[in-house]
């Protein structure tokens, strides 16, 4: 298989604190691909490098081979490649069918098309990727009024609306009450085989980013620390000790 | 027929009705619809889009100038004619007026749309308050620059030819004016509202960022929005301007502190982002305005501020708001009420 992102050498640094040191990794195409590391070891650093939220200082980022890594936000979601937020991000004020309905593909769409009203058929495409992540109950309730965890659902339900290539889940369960875990674990994976989206997932969890990913690789302090099969992640003294705060 | 329909059609006749109905009020109504026009296009970048700018008065100043420099040049040399020294005699044929009329302000509304998306390109790079200032400042440069331009009459500002015809007949025609031009903004409105659009800028409202990353092109959506806004009130400017006669730069054309602040209030004590609001508080705040300047002159500006400082710190919905928080049936928005008490419920 071919990879979908390629990060090489990737620096940013925050004034005198290096956030990102020299990364290089690469994510294969239509695979779950995992990214974990300590607090403050700069995975979510890595992950606004790499969708254009704030520009790189050296290497070169590429989305199926074509270098994003100084394009716009818009842009480079437009490409099809979708992130989501640590801290929730949706449209409170709106209801969840609305909020679905925003998060149609817009790299498929004319200005003018903006001028016309959503049809039965994408009616229909948000009430069934709402019921997907459990959340068609709750579809006209205003947004912002649901809970934390299901605003991360909501979230990841629009995410699938736009129809991604490859999309970055930032700590897809966290905030999630642990018996939703597994059935979020199962979603995660129907989306990467049933829809084909490819997944490079931030994850603290350690039994789902072992269970679900295929290959993992593992920050610390800002820099590359391990990569690897989740077996040989496990086992691997150095990611161990990382944890665990020896150095 | 529905409810609406009857509701519609008797409002259509009330409208038509007015100002034959009230016939020494006719100006007074017409100014009621350049509120209700200002405010609709306020709302639709600050109420609908979450872009609060001070510097819409921008417009309707330069609707003003651009229908009066039309409508002259259409006849006459423009620096000659605002010349404070020329001391000429100019005349405007019956068909003369007219096409001044109707092509100052169509070009008053095209080209105050192009001037937005000029100005939007820079400040809506600002967010939130500084967005708000910067335009406050665009709309004070805007005023400064064309009082010190002699070609456009410099701080005398320009005179323009009178209704030709009967007194009255022209305060009728031009309570029509605005008053279709309010309806067709309405009608406009309500229909944007219910599209993708509408939905794409009320997602930048709600959260830029998230739009942003949604991949939603936000500057295009912005600066469609306000050039929009900025054609109407371009159009209400010029006519306007027609209306007025004679008008000088400062405190009629960019009167930043009068009708640039009143459409600010308006859609605050109506409701900022709903579709009436902005009708119903233009109606209350003209009426309010009126009613405190004839019969409390000297502490009509006291009641107004005291008027603002109430609303924003207890009607934060405004007027419409305020309803719609009460009786959220009369809004159909009932199913979303049971669901919460189903919630809290279980």
């Amino acid at each position: 298989m071919t990879s979908i992102l390629d990060v090489k050498n990737v620096s940013k640094s925050y004034g005198g604190v290096a956030a990102n040191t020299d990364i290089s990794l690469s994510v294969k195409k239509g695979a779950i691909t995992g990214l974990i590391g300590p607090n403050g070891s700069g995975k979510t650093t890595l992950f606004n490098s790499i969708v254009g939220y704030h520009p790189i200082d050296s290497g070169s980022i590429c989305f199926e081979g074509l270098e994003i890594s100084k394009m716009p936000v818009q842009k480079i979601a437009r490409l099809g490649l979708l992130r989501t937020f640590q801290q929730t991000r949706i449209y409170g004020q709106m209801n969840g069918i609305d909020n679905m309905l925003i998060s149609l593909p817009h790299r498929k769409m004319r200005f003018v098309d903006a001028f016309g009203r959503n049809g039965s058929e994408e009616h229909e495409r948000a009430e069934s990727l709402l019921e997907f992540v459990g959340l068609y109950e709750k579809r006209f309730l205003r947004a912002g009024s649901l809970s934390f965890g299901q605003q991360k659902l909501l979230e990841f339900a629009m995410a699938l609306m736009n129809e991604p290539t490859g999309l970055l889940l930032d700590e897809p369960t966290a905030g999630i009450n642990p018996t939703l875990i597994n059935g979020l674990i199962d979603r995660l994976r129907r989306a990467n085989e049933e829809f084909g989206i490819t997944l490079f997932v931030i994850e603290h969890n350690m039994r789902v980013i072992m269970n679900m990913a295929e290959h993992i690789y593992c920050l610390a302090h800002g820099q590359l620390l391990a990569e690897g099969t989740p077996s040989e992640i496990q086992n691997d003294q150095r990611v161990i000790d990382a944890y665990l705060g020896a150095h | 027929m529905s409810k609406k329909f009857y509701l519609y059609s008797a409002l259509i006749a009330f409208i038509i009705v007015a100002p034959f109905a009230f016939p020494d009020f006719k100006t007074q109504l017409a100014t009621v619809w350049l509120m209700i026009i200002v405010a609709l296009t306020w709302d639709m970048t600050g109420g609908q889009m979450g872009y609060n700018s001070l510097g819409n008065i921008t417009f309707y100043g330069t609707g003003m100038y651009v229908a009066a420099v039309v409508a002259i040049a259409l006849v006459y040399d423009v620096g000659e004619y605002n010349n404070a020294f020329g001391g000429g005699i100019y005349v405007f044929t019956n068909q003369q007026y007219f096409l001044g009329l109707i092509l100052g302000t169509v070009a008053a509304g095209l080209f105050c749309s192009l001037i937005a998306v000029v100005i939007g390109f820079i400040t809506f790079g600002l967010r939130g308050p500084y967005f708000a200032i910067g335009t406050l400042g665009v709309a004070i440069a805007a005023g400064e620059l064309v009082s010190n331009w002699d070609w456009v009459g410099g701080g005398q500002g320009i005179a323009l030819p009178v209704f030709p015809g009967d007194y009255d007949v022209g305060k009728v025609m031009f309570y029509f004016l605005f008053a279709g031009t309010g309806v067709i903004l309405f009608v406009f409105a309500k229909w944007l509202y219910s599209t993708r659009f509408g939905a794409a800028i009320n997602a930048i409202r709600d959260d830029e960022e998230k739009a942003e990353a949604m991949g939603i092109h936000t500057l295009q959506y912005k600066l469609a929005a306000w050039a929009i806004a900025a054609f109407f009130v371009g159009v209400a400017g010029a006519i306007s301007a027609f209306q007025l006669i004679h008008f000088e730069p400062l405190e009629t054309a960019y009167q930043t502190i009068n009708l640039g602040i009143f459409m600010v209030v308006c859609v605050l004590l109506g409701g900022a982002g709903t579709l009436w609001g902005p009708v119903v508080g233009a109606i209350l705040f003209h009426v309010f305005k009126e009613v405190t300047w004839n019969y409390l002159l000297g502490w009509q500006w006291v009641a107004l501020g005291a008027l603002i400082v109430v609303t924003v710190v207890y009607f934060q919905g405004g007027v419409v708001g305020w309803v719609m928080d009460k009786y959220p049936q009369w809004f159909g928005l009932s199913r979303v009420a049971e669901d919460v008490s189903e919630d809290e419920q279980s």
